[in-house]
């Protein structure tokens, strides 16, 4: 519980600085997903790796691809692809899962997220972000923070504490 | 500077928890009228303690309570008073207010003050009654005569004995001093051990007897104390009433006829402010005082208090289960990195795999000491939950109206302290039940000829990697008509519907479920039974009753020794790997066709088993994995059983039965019915555990479900 604290007081912090623009803003991971660049706050990025398969867990959604081994720790795998109802792909060299730390159900847990590719870490100040425009049906609005242009690209960053609540809790 | 105290709180209420534990059971232990010195020396150790302790921190109200407690203690420590029912009453209830006081302190929770006044007051009464009753001065002065007399040999002796100085002490307490937990009489016995005393009371406060208000102190006392001693020991004495009352000590006056120079000279050792000494009396000094020194120690020896305290001390560390819990964990993923590497040994060819392999050898067989011993560092014999029984059948029984004693056996028998925790409501539960409808009253007893008093038995043992503890009482039994009844009457069975002795019994967990004519406070109203097989199956084991009329009945639980890892069977289905717990697996079998009758028009299937039908399970089928074959003939049945009911699992293959480190789900995921939990393989690939009860109440919710589909569907085509 103690690091869970600890990790919230560093969540909170990177917000507070990027929102009065007194530091130089928040840095973003940024991946890939069916062409689509999204953004999570790196400080909740534990770890990037190979896709190495996972158990099939059943009655869970197509999206919960089962649960893998992260050294001892049983971890669900999320596929963003199905989560997001995009087209899907078979996986290949450069599917990866980032396995983030989430405030889910009052407590800390750690999800695999299996995205297409991993893009660039990029610092956005609070202004640069804007507010996330109506997504129609694609994907549920709520789990949208905000978009940020990087370069020609717009990133959507990630809400992934309620992305992930509602992965796993409406089951 | 200031050191914050606050930091040892934690470990004292901890300890004194403990304390208070060993004190009660003490108490427990000691038969009525004859107390062993070691017993009573036991509990005086722990009163001390805590008094000790709740001083040092501040909880004067624990420590002034505590106090009186010693004081009691020490009457009986002294053999001036016996240990009658009505004294053991008193110090087992003091047990639970000085728990409910250090609780208070510890989660600043409120405090029923009065009740713990009234009790102080109780325990007050019976000292005042024992000192009233064996004067004091007489047996005190006659034990203390070697020590009072150790200054003297350095004086002429005639002048000391009869005509010693004395002081003259004038006490007039406050009118808060009882109150505070000071009893002056108590404080006039310590004055009389240092020497011959006379006390003159001045009762001329004291009210009218309709006005006077027993908390008060309405009386002053004038003292005179003989004994050359030093001020110190007087000043020692008045210690623990601090500013409550006015304390006024007069210098040695020496009322013998004395010639004034030579005895002052000697005197002059204890005198409150002494010229400088002449040289040889200073040397006179440290011989008499020395063997007084000693003495003290000596004494309390005897008491077996160090010899006691001492090895319980070194042999125990405190250490936070979270600590444990990490080292379990660590353990258990090297467990695992172990066998990763065993497994990929086994293909491998080369120079050195011999070598390798007789490596790996040795590695595995540590591996697996390391980790029992990891595992047993959490393990904690059953006595933690036992304890708390005896105080718990005395009073029921007493309550009750009932005979009843308590055998233990097996109380060292160690499991896991989260089983250990988890267990002790539901053995509560059983053993209150066992008080309240199992054992009969006396009368009762003798009229079917059984001896007044009954017996609960309680008893540990291991068997088979588990751990089975039973609670069997002499009583009626249970009432098989009478269930049956009742059972009826609620509509669990069908009035014509007969049933086995095992499944009558099993009725009695029913939720709601009781018998009992009237509901008393202590059992009946039908919640319990329930809970404690639901308890009791969380932890992952089983409860069976046994019962016989009028002989009594057998409760039997069986319990994993730990949560922390599972004696499981690992079986494939297509790719997939599940872990069945072994506990719960009756048999696994290959079945032929023809044993396979088809109900509800080949939705469900049954398998015909020695005169029983079991459903069939296809796991693939719940589980929507692909799976090798859908011919029941081609693969494996394993037959589960979880409260009396049995259901034939379909899978591939059986694979190796091995211990699996029980990982949950829950952590990072969610609980799903009918998966305990996961593990992980020797390959690193996660292997999800089977939840056999909850696997059971799935496949019938979901045949349920598909009954209620097809006929839905026929009203619809209708």
């Amino acid at each position: 519980m103690q690091t869970g604290a600890a990790l919230s007081d560093n969540m909170m912090g990177a917000g507070e600085f990027a929102a009065d623009g007194t530091e130089a803003g928040t840095q973003y991971l940024t991946f890939i997903c069916a062409g689509e660049e999204y953004g999570i706050d790196i400080l909740r990025v534990q770890e990037i790796k190979g896709w190495e398969g996972a158990t099939h867990v059943p009655h869970t959604p197509a999206y919960i691809l089962g649960v893998m081994n992260l050294r001892g720790l049983i971890v669900p795998v999320i596929d963003l692809r199905t989560r997001f109802d995009l087209e899907q792909r078979p996986f290949n060299a450069s599917t990866v899962v980032i396995v983030v730390r989430v405030r889910c159900s009052l407590a800390e847990k750690t999800v695999g997220l299996v995205v297409d590719a991993v893009s660039e870490v990029y610092t956005f100040p609070g202004e640069a972000i804007l507010p996330p425009p109506e997504m129609g049906e694609r994907i549920d609005g709520a789990c949208i923070n905000g978009l940020a242009s990087a370069g020609d690209t717009m990133v959507m960053l990630l809400d992934i504490d309620s992305l992930i609540a509602s992965s796993i809790e409406h089951i | 500077m200031t050191i914050d105290l606050a930091q040892f709180h934690e470990m004292f209420f901890q300890e004194s928890a403990e304390a208070l534990d060993t004190m009660e059971q003490t108490l427990l232990q000691i038969t009525e009228g004859t107390v062993e010195k070691e017993q009573i020396d036991t509990i005086f150790r722990v009163a001390h303690s805590i008094k000790g302790g709740s001083a040092t921190f501040g909880f004067t109200g624990i420590a002034s309570f505590t106090h009186t407690i010693e004081t009691l203690l020490d009457l009986v420590r002294t053999g001036r008073i016996g240990i009658t029912p009505n004294e053991m009453d008193l110090l087992l209830r003091s047990v639970d207010v000085m728990r409910e006081m250090l609780s208070a302190e510890q989660y600043k929770r409120p405090l029923d003050e009065q009740a713990v006044a009234d009790l102080q007051d109780s325990v007050k009464a019976v000292i005042a009654r024992s000192s009233g009753a064996a004067p004091t001065p007489v047996p005190a002065p006659a034990a203390v005569e070697p020590g009072s007399s150790v200054p003297v040999p350095a004086a002429p002796a005639p002048a000391a004995a009869p005509g010693a100085e004395r002081w003259r002490i004038g006490f007039r307490p406050g009118e808060n001093l009882l109150a505070r937990g000071n009893d002056p009489l108590r404080i006039f016995r310590e004055l009389s051990r240092l020497g011959e005393m006379s006390v003159r009371v001045d009762a001329a406060g004291l009210p009218p007897l309709a006005q006077l208000d027993p908390h008060r102190c309405y009386l002053n006392w004038n003292l005179e104390l003989a004994g050359p001693r030093e001020r110190e020991a007087l000043d020692q004495v008045f210690d623990w009433i601090g500013d409550d009352a006015d304390i006024r000590i007069d210098a040695p006056v020496i009322d013998a006829p004395v010639t004034p120079a030579a005895p002052r000279a000697e005197g002059s050792a204890v005198a409150p402010k002494p010229a400088p000494e002449p040289m040889p009396a200073a040397a006179a000094q440290p011989a008499p005082v020395a063997p007084a020194a000693v003495k003290a120690p000596e004494t309390r020896a005897a008491g077996g208090e160090a010899p006691k305290a001492a090895p319980s001390e070194s042999t125990s560390i405190r250490v936070s289960i979270e600590k444990i819990d990490e080292l379990i964990n660590t353990v258990g993923e090297l467990v695992i990195t172990q066998s990763m590497l065993s497994q990929l040994m086994v293909n491998m060819d080369g120079p050195q795999s011999e070598e390798l392999r007789n490596g790996l050898g040795h590695l595995e067989r540590q591996m697996r000491a390391l980790q029992e011993s990891v595992m047993r560092v959490r393990m904690l014999p059953i006595s933690f939950v036992f304890n708390r029984f005896p105080r718990m059948v005395r009073d029921l029984s007493q309550k009750l109206g009932k005979k009843v004693e308590l055998r233990m056996t097996g109380e060292q028998t160690e499991l896991d302290k989260t089983v250990l925790e988890k267990i002790g409501d539901p053995l509560v539960h059983l053993v209150r039940n066992s008080i309240d409808h199992g054992i009969e009253t006396v009368e009762g007893r003798r009229v079917v000829g059984k001896p007044e008093a009954g017996t609960i038995h309680l008893n540990a043992y291991h068997k088979g990697g588990n751990i089975i503890v039973e609670v069997i009482d002499d009583g009626a039994g249970l009432n098989r008509e009478r269930i049956l009844a009742k059972a009826r009457e609620r509509g669990l069975i069908g009035p014509d519907e007969e049933l086995s002795d095992d499944r009558i019994y099993n009725l009695i967990f029913q939720p709601g479920f009781s018998t009992a004519e009237q509901v008393t406070d202590v059992s009946g109203r039908g919640v319990g039974m329930d809970v404690v097989r639901r308890n009791i199956m969380e932890l992952g084991g089983n409860v069976q009753i046994f019962s016989n009329a009028d002989h009594g009945s057998t409760v039997r639980i069986r319990l994993p020794l730990t949560l922390a890892i599972l004696d499981g069977q690992l079986v494939r289905v297509g790719r997939e790997v599940y872990v069945i717990p072994l506990v719960s697996i009756v048999e696994t079998i290959q079945i032929r066709r023809e044993q396979i009758n088809s109900v509800a028009g080949g939705r469900a299937e049954l398998l015909r088993l020695r005169e029983e039908c079991i459903p069939i399970l296809r796991l693939y089928q719940l589980f929507e994995v692909e799976a090798d074959t859908t011919e029941l003939d081609d693969g494996l049945l394993t037959i589960v059983e979880s409260d009396g009911q049995r259901m034939g699992i379909f899978v591939d293959e059986l694979q190796a039965q091995q211990q699996v480190v029980i990982k949950s789900l829950e952590t990072n995921f969610r609980q799903l019915t009918g998966i305990s939990g996961a593990t992980m393989l020797g390959d690193g690939r996660v292997a999800l555990i089977l939840d056999v009860p909850g696997l059971i109440s799935l496949f019938e919710s979901r045949e349920k479900q598909a009954r209620d589909d097809r006929q839905a569907a026929v009203r619809h085509a209708a």
